[in-house]
């Protein structure tokens, strides 16, 4: 019987270890953000639409906004981007477009064509900012309270669902502010 | 005997072979007028993950995002900061996930002692087997001990 310990034994410690692995694992492809519960990388950069402009976060400031980082290069942001209009649509939070690593022709044709969901774009062709958000591929958005806090991320492609599970009731709750 | 020697020799050469085709496909062409800050932006890049390839470090990969975080780390270390600061700044936006080399941290700490510990245990193990083995050739005609 004791022998059978042992190996038992390492069995069940390799098991729980797995079991915790797999657990923690969800999705391979999602990495928690380390931003979460910090302030907002801060930017200033020219608007898409009037590049004399710049958008700022610090004029955002004081109120919930939703970062979006797109691309016209992206297939998942034109898949979500009914969900982005129909979000900007329903008035309970303002969008701000980080177009990333594009050209400004492109990125006015796409919302030229497909609408615009965004309050401001702001134009990153260098990628620096998206660096300093920790983005690593497009679409992200980024939940930010009146504080200036990143309260959430999600990565990939954003839905209604999404939005209504995960987005809205924090802003409701006021989560943060 | 001759055939384990032949076999040692081709894989020693399909060893070299691989690391040479590697190097030669280096995704990088820069090269900083410092010979030591280069020494360590070729160490740092190949320590750093690629995030959008997530096997690869960024000195190989070939994607845009790479290419911007091998000029961010170029332009941390013109700037004078040092390998840990640099480390740190990655870490800051990407999370621990983008080195490929752990910290040593607390929180690593289960990452670093596991292979101390499975080491220890399996040490332990063949102590065991060595002295129930030394045991029975001992006592010969003793009954075997099942304990």
């Amino acid at each position: 019987m004791n022998r059978f310990l042992l190996p038992l034994g390492v069995f069940a410690l390799l098991a729980v270890v797995l079991a915790v692995g797999i657990r923690h694992s969800p999705d391979k492809g999602l990495i928690r953000s380390p931003l979460i519960g910090k302030p907002a990388p801060q930017f200033s950069l020219p608007d898409l639409q009037d590049p004399a402009r710049t958008v700022q976060s610090a004029a955002l400031q004081g109120r919930w906004y939703l970062l979006n980082v797109w691309g016209t290069w992206c297939a998942a942001c034109r898949a979500e981007h009914e969900a982005l209009l129909s979000i900007a649509h329903g008035r309970q939070i303002g969008i701000i477009g980080l177009n990333w690593r594009d050209t400004d022709a492109d990125a006015r044709q796409w919302l030229k064509q497909l609408g615009d969901p965004y309050e401001h774009v702001a134009v990153d062709r260098d990628g620096r900012t998206a660096i300093d958000w920790g983005v690593y591929g497009a679409p992200e958005t980024f939940l930010v309270n009146p504080r200036g806090i990143v309260v959430y991320k999600h990565i990939g492609e954003l839905t209604t669902q999404t939005f209504n599970a995960e987005i809205l009731p924090r802003v409701r709750g006021g989560q943060g502010s | 005997m001759l055939a384990q020697a032949t076999f040692k020799r081709a894989a020693c050469f399909v060893t070299i072979l691989m690391i040479c085709w590697h190097t030669s496909l280096a995704v990088d062409p820069v090269e900083l007028s410092d010979p030591a800050l280069q020494a360590r932006y070729v160490a740092l890049t190949h320590e750093l993950r690629c995030m959008q390839c997530q096997n690869e470090s960024i000195a190989d990969s070939p994607v845009d995002l790479a290419g911007d975080l091998r000029r961010q780390v170029r332009e941390l270390l013109q700037a004078g900061k040092s390998d840990d600061e640099i480390r740190d700044w990655m870490s800051a936006r990407y999370g621990d996930f983008i080195l490929f080399r752990p910290r040593h941290s607390w929180r690593n700490a289960w990452l670093w002692g596991t292979p101390a510990a499975l080491l220890v245990l399996g040490a332990l193990v063949v102590v065991r087997i060595i002295r129930q083995r030394a045991a029975l050739v001992a006592g010969d005609t003793a009954p075997v001990d099942e304990s």
